[in-house]
């Protein structure tokens, strides 16, 4: 009767006890999303991870998300994932010396829940999340760059500001010039940044980003920061072009 | 006799299916000869099958002028039996104020007629008629049945006109989309405006260009009107509404504009909150959100300095 009990107790208290909640967005994907993109580790769904999204997106190709994480220590990633776009994964944030925030926008091809799961360093995921509606077709369009042939002229090129925040933060916004082609659309292949780190003055890394095809062209990103206004950028995309930029206040 | 109620049940239950889709269009005679169906200050949905929108008419002698014709095939349908079975006349033209889909999907039910807008609106409709097809089947169901996209099939004439013992002026403005067709008549004083003016209703900006939508009211202001219909709220006799559309634009590019110098993001912006003047304007929140989405990026850009590129 014994070792039945401490059985039932580990399974109450571990985290792995409680993989089996339900999804609070009702995603018929969540399992899969789970598996795929957390892992299959345990998580749970957390107040502390807010996700911030219209209810109804009014241009399914710049659907803005917005992220804040509040009161957990020592994040290792960040991850997003619209569960119902044909590409799933949609960025993974590794804030080092930065606040766990992010504001960006992305394309949805439907309306779909958008998971966003922050991983503590005891190896639990805390989950929040959002449902958007939308018209919907975000990435199977070619990319406005990609359709007018311009994009050439400014692949690549960044241009940035820092504002001070009330709040003893900096915000530091970043747009760079990318087509962002999800290989969805007729004979576009995908063309995509795949990563961008945000370092400070002294090359120290204060955030690393993975971005996925689903982040909309001309990719528009804030950071909330500390009180640095020097920054540098160093990111390239799937077929090994450079980015590299020095921002200043 | 089983089979018989089987039969006058199903007899019954397509008689509520097909009364389902009435749209509850009741004449408000406005000024002489003049009529105004006002749709309700709501966004598009599945219960009031896009009727959001006013659409007017006005019983000349020589035949029935039609402003605007709604969300859908079945709107422009009833909208036409509607006015010939009540004013025994037959609809000899109609205008369409500019290319959203609220104000020209009845083109269907009248495309044997001449159906007049502004160059651009006709071009509007062409570009972008399939997309708006598309999501207004997404939004409002089975309202759009049978609905396709047909544009205008004449390009208006500016100025003045004699029709049928009415004097109408045609006007092209431009703001809240790249050309907005208003129609002023002489005779009675009435001034349909299409979406320049919304009354007590958030203005919709999806095409707009603030500067140019301010200069167009200024325009508005100076005309010797009595009564003005809007795109969307209550009809009125003063230029109050006019006054209230100027007013919101007026803070939505501002706040747009502060927000961009602050360095806030998009769904920052969208949760400003809505000042106390405008509280009462129907969809206030949710139409500050769409237009943070449609506005936001060209002032946001402009915030952003070129960062130095290693070579």
């Amino acid at each position: 009767m014994r070792p039945l009990f401490a059985l039932l107790l580990i399974t109450l208290l571990s985290p792995w006890g409680w993989a089996a909640e339900p999804d609070a967005l009702k995603s018929p994907q969540w399992e899969f999303v789970h598996k795929r993109f957390l892992n299959g580790e345990p998580y749970q769904f957390d107040g502390k991870v807010k996700v911030e999204a219209p209810a109804d997106a009014e241009d399914s190709l710049n659907v803005p998300i917005s992220f804040q994480v509040e009161d957990l220590e020592s994040i290792q990633e960040i991850v997003v994932v619209a569960d119902l776009n044909p590409i799933p994964q949609v960025l993974r944030f590794r804030p080092k010396e930065m606040r766990p925030h992010l504001g960006f926008r992305m394309k949805l091809q439907q309306g779909s829940p958008i998971h966003v799961a922050a991983k503590t360093a005891d190896g639990l995921w805390h989950v929040g999340g959002v449902w958007v509606n939308a018209a919907g077709g975000g990435c199977t369009l070619p990319s406005v760059g990609t359709a007018s042939g311009d994009w050439t002229k400014t692949l690549g090129k960044v241009s940035a500001n820092v504002w001070q925040r009330p709040d003893g933060s900096n915000r530091l916004r970043v747009r760079v010039m990318h087509p962002m082609d999800t290989g969805l659309a007729s004979g576009i292949p995908t063309f995509h940044i795949e990563n961008l780190n945000v370092l400070a003055e002294d090359n120290k890394v204060l955030a690393e980003l993975d971005l996925f095809e689903p982040i909309s062209e001309n990719p528009m990103l804030s950071f909330d920061v500390n009180r640095q206004t020097q920054f540098r950028l160093e990111g390239r995309d799937n077929n090994g072009n450079r980015i590299q930029a020095e921002v200043a206040q | 006799m089983k089979r018989l109620l089987l039969l006058a049940l199903w007899a019954l239950s397509t008689q509520l299916a097909a009364a389902g889709f009435e749209y509850p269009l009741q004449p408000q005679e406005i000024a002489p000869d003049t009529f105004v169906l006002e749709g309700k200050t709501e966004d598009f949905s599945k219960e009031n099958g896009g009727y959001i929108v006013n659409a007017g008419y006005i019983v000349t002698q020589d035949g029935i002028v039609v402003i605007d014709t709604g969300p859908s095939r079945r709107f422009g349908e009833q909208q036409r039996a509607l006015i010939e079975q009540t004013t025994g006349k037959k609809v000899i033209r109609v205008y369409i104020t500019h290319h959203h889909p609220d104000h020209f999907f009845g083109n269907q039910a009248f495309s044997d007629l001449p159906i007049y807008a502004l160059p651009e609106t006709i071009r509007g409709v062409q570009r972008e008629g399939e997309t708006f097809s598309n999501n207004m089947y997404r939004l409002i169901g089975d309202w759009m049945r049978d609905t396709s996209v047909v544009a205008p099939n004449q390009e208006v004439k500016l100025g003045r006109e004699n029709l049928g013992g009415h004097e109408l002026e045609h006007l092209a403005f431009k703001g809240h989309t790249h050309a907005d067709l208003a129609v002023f008549d002489h005779t009675t004083g009435v001034l349909f405006t299409g979406d320049l003016v919304f009354n007590q209703r958030a203005s919709t900006t999806p095409h707009a260009n603030i500067v140019d939508w301010l200069a167009s009211l200024e325009q508005l202001l100076k005309l010797p009107f009595k009564v003005l219909v809007p795109g969307h709220g209550k009809v009125t006799q003063d230029d109050q509404a006019i006054a209230q559309t100027r007013a919101y634009l007026v803070w939505l590019q501002t706040i747009l504009q502060q927000a961009a110098a602050n360095g806030l993001d998009m769904n920052e912006v969208m949760a400003t909150p809505i000042p106390a003047d405008f509280k009462e304007l129907a969809l206030a929140q949710s139409e500050l959100r769409r237009s943070v989405a449609h506005l936001y990026p060209a002032l946001e850009a402009e915030q952003l300095k070129p960062a130095k590129q290693a070579e």
